[in-house]
């Protein structure tokens, strides 16, 4: 028995994307950017990807750019709006203390080159609150970027209401969609996005690609200089396999996406339920408003990273936010941005569904993690304290 | 793989795993902020020999992998021979460990020389501080450059 719930790190291609990529290597081989009819039925299967890739978040063809993937379009898009509000002045910059690393990391790079970074906190369950925005926004304020899915605890953010208000303020707002893209409905228009980034390998696409959307009459600078492949804003011959095998699951997802997300909700909340029986435990980020496929739980006590390989040794793929799963000497960022103290986030377990799994893999998945979080109580010196009063429980 | 075949080996199958009543001496090192504790029991006779030894450890698979390692190492051995337990010959003895995970032994030694604090303390036996202190190596065990 092998139950890979690790869905949120990457997902397996679909039969549909390895399809077309392979088709792609064997047949489409010209350079999309070459005058011969080879290049050219190159550049005709990169047209149809960018309009496909373009239909599924409700954008024109000519405002999606590839990437290699979900952190190049987020660094990208955050450098490109803090470099073009800067030649006006606008060196301030709006996003929240839960973003993925490919966020927080490039605004700690604009912030020591002389950018001003305000970071939103989220409240205990995981959600920015708008009016937190609107109150972060200054006349000098150049890029709003807040992630539409958190990684870790699933939260869905309200991304339509924090969008409406940038466009009202006339602020560019930015999200790193990667993990809500494929999952979640999305129209960029509708919802007044400017700029979103995704990525391949979060909806049975393949790994190294991805994508940045930006809105006609957003400024886009460059990262990469070189030929003049997308449209001269990214430059680098084309990686078309993965390309045409990115559209081809994202158009897949997108048809499936009510079905898959009724299935995968179902799944999920089967599996809190189930998981919810262990004493002095919690699931982290709000109950509804989170991710079909993201279950996150605390047990207090014991060590993420132990946990995991306990499980894998049941045949469960599971992540953790652990200092030592992380390879820092630090928990999770974002479970700590939710109030958790270190001891307790440092047994975080996070399971991310699909819907290639069925209501046998959740039963067995709330077998088997009970089983595991016992032994490591049972050897835990910080489980003896609390056992014997020495110390209070945090999760009653 | 992040650890060798002798780390699973101790985290999956932890020697001398569990609590002991009548101690000769216990030492706790470590911090729950930091993801790791470790609590070790230690029985002594007479003559100064380690009879039998006990681990309760919160952490991840290199800490409990460490402290496991460490028990088998000074169980039978008399005192003054577990004190000259090393991290870097727990280390060794596993085959290695990440660099990032050279901390795990290091507490390990470090619990080691707690419990026999705590066993000298509670019989009123003299010591020099610096016999207890960690080894060189261990003080450098944080470094990123790492042992191995």
């Amino acid at each position: 028995m092998y139950i890979y719930a690790d869905n949120a790190a990457t997902t397996k291609p679909s039969q549909t994307a390895i399809d077309a990529m392979v088709s792609c290597l064997k047949e489409v081989y010209g350079n999309p950017s070459s005058l011969h009819s080879a290049g050219q039925k190159a550049a005709e299967v990169l047209y149809q990807a960018r309009v496909d890739v373009a239909q599924a978040i409700g954008a024109d063809f000519n405002e999606i750019y590839f990437t290699s993937g979900g952190s190049e379009a987020d660094n990208q898009a955050i450098r490109s709006a803090a470099l073009t509000g800067a030649r006006r002045g606008k060196k301030h910059l709006v996003s929240t203390k839960i973003e993925h690393h490919a966020v927080l990391h490039t605004l700690d790079k604009l912030e020591n080159e002389g950018f001003e970074v305000t970071l939103l906190e989220v409240g205990p369950d995981g959600i920015v609150k708008v009016e937190d925005v609107e109150k972060a926004i200054r006349p000098d304020t150049a890029l709003v970027t807040i992630m539409y899915a958190n990684n870790e605890i699933g939260t869905i953010q309200p991304i339509t209401e924090i969008a409406a208000l940038c466009r009202e303020k006339k602020v560019v707002f930015h999200t790193d969609a990667v993990q809500a893209v494929g999952h979640l409905p999305i129209n960029v228009h509708d919802q007044q996005i400017d700029m979103l980034s995704l990525s391949g390998h979060k909806f049975h696409g393949p790994r190294g690609v991805g994508a940045l959307y930006v809105r006609k009459g957003i400024p886009l600078r460059n990262l990469i200089e070189g030929g003049a492949q997308e449209r001269g804003k990214r430059a680098g011959t084309e990686n078309l396999p993965a390309i045409v095998g990115m559209a081809a699951a994202l158009k897949e997802a997108v048809a499936n996406m009510e079905e898959n997300s009724k299935t995968v909700t179902a799944l999920r909340d089967r599996l809190i339920k189930g998981l919810s029986h262990i004493d002095h435990s919690r699931l982290n980020g709000d109950p509804v408003k989170r991710l079909p496929g993201n279950v996150n739980f605390v047990f207090e006590g014991i060590e993420g990273e132990s946990l995991l390989l306990l499980l894998d040794d049941k045949g469960i793929a599971a992540s953790s936010g652990s200092a030592c799963t992380s390879g820092s000497l630090d928990p999770s960022h974002v479970l700590l941005s939710i109030g958790l103290p270190h001891e307790v986030a440092h047994g975080s377990l996070r399971l991310s569904l699909d819907e290639s799994m069925t209501e046998e893999d959740i039963d067995y998945i709330v077998n088997a993690v009970p089983e595991v979080v016992a032994y490591l109580r049972d050897i835990s010196p910080v489980w003896e304290d609390l056992v014997k009063g020495d110390k209070d429980y945090v999760i009653q | 793989m992040l650890y060798s075949e002798k780390v699973m080996d101790h985290f999956r199958n932890p020697r001398n795993l569990g609590k002991m009543e009548d101690a000769s001496g216990i030492g706790e090192v470590g911090n729950a902020k930091c993801g790791d504790i470790m609590k070790l029991y230690l029985k002594i006779d007479d003559q100064g020999v380690i009879t039998d030894v006990k681990f309760n450890t919160f952490g991840c698979g290199s800490a409990i992998a460490s402290t496991s390692m460490a028990t088998e190492m000074i169980k039978g051995k008399t005192v003054q021979e577990a004190l000259e337990l090393s991290n870097k010959a727990v280390v060794e003895a596993l085959d290695g460990l990440p660099s990032h995970k050279l901390h795990c032994s290091v507490l390990a030694e470090e619990a080691v020389k707690a419990a026999v604090k705590d066993f000298y303390d509670r019989n009123g036996i003299p010591y020099d501080e610096k016999t207890l202190a960690a080894s060189d190596m261990a003080e450098h065990a944080h470094d990123e450059s790492g042992l191995l």
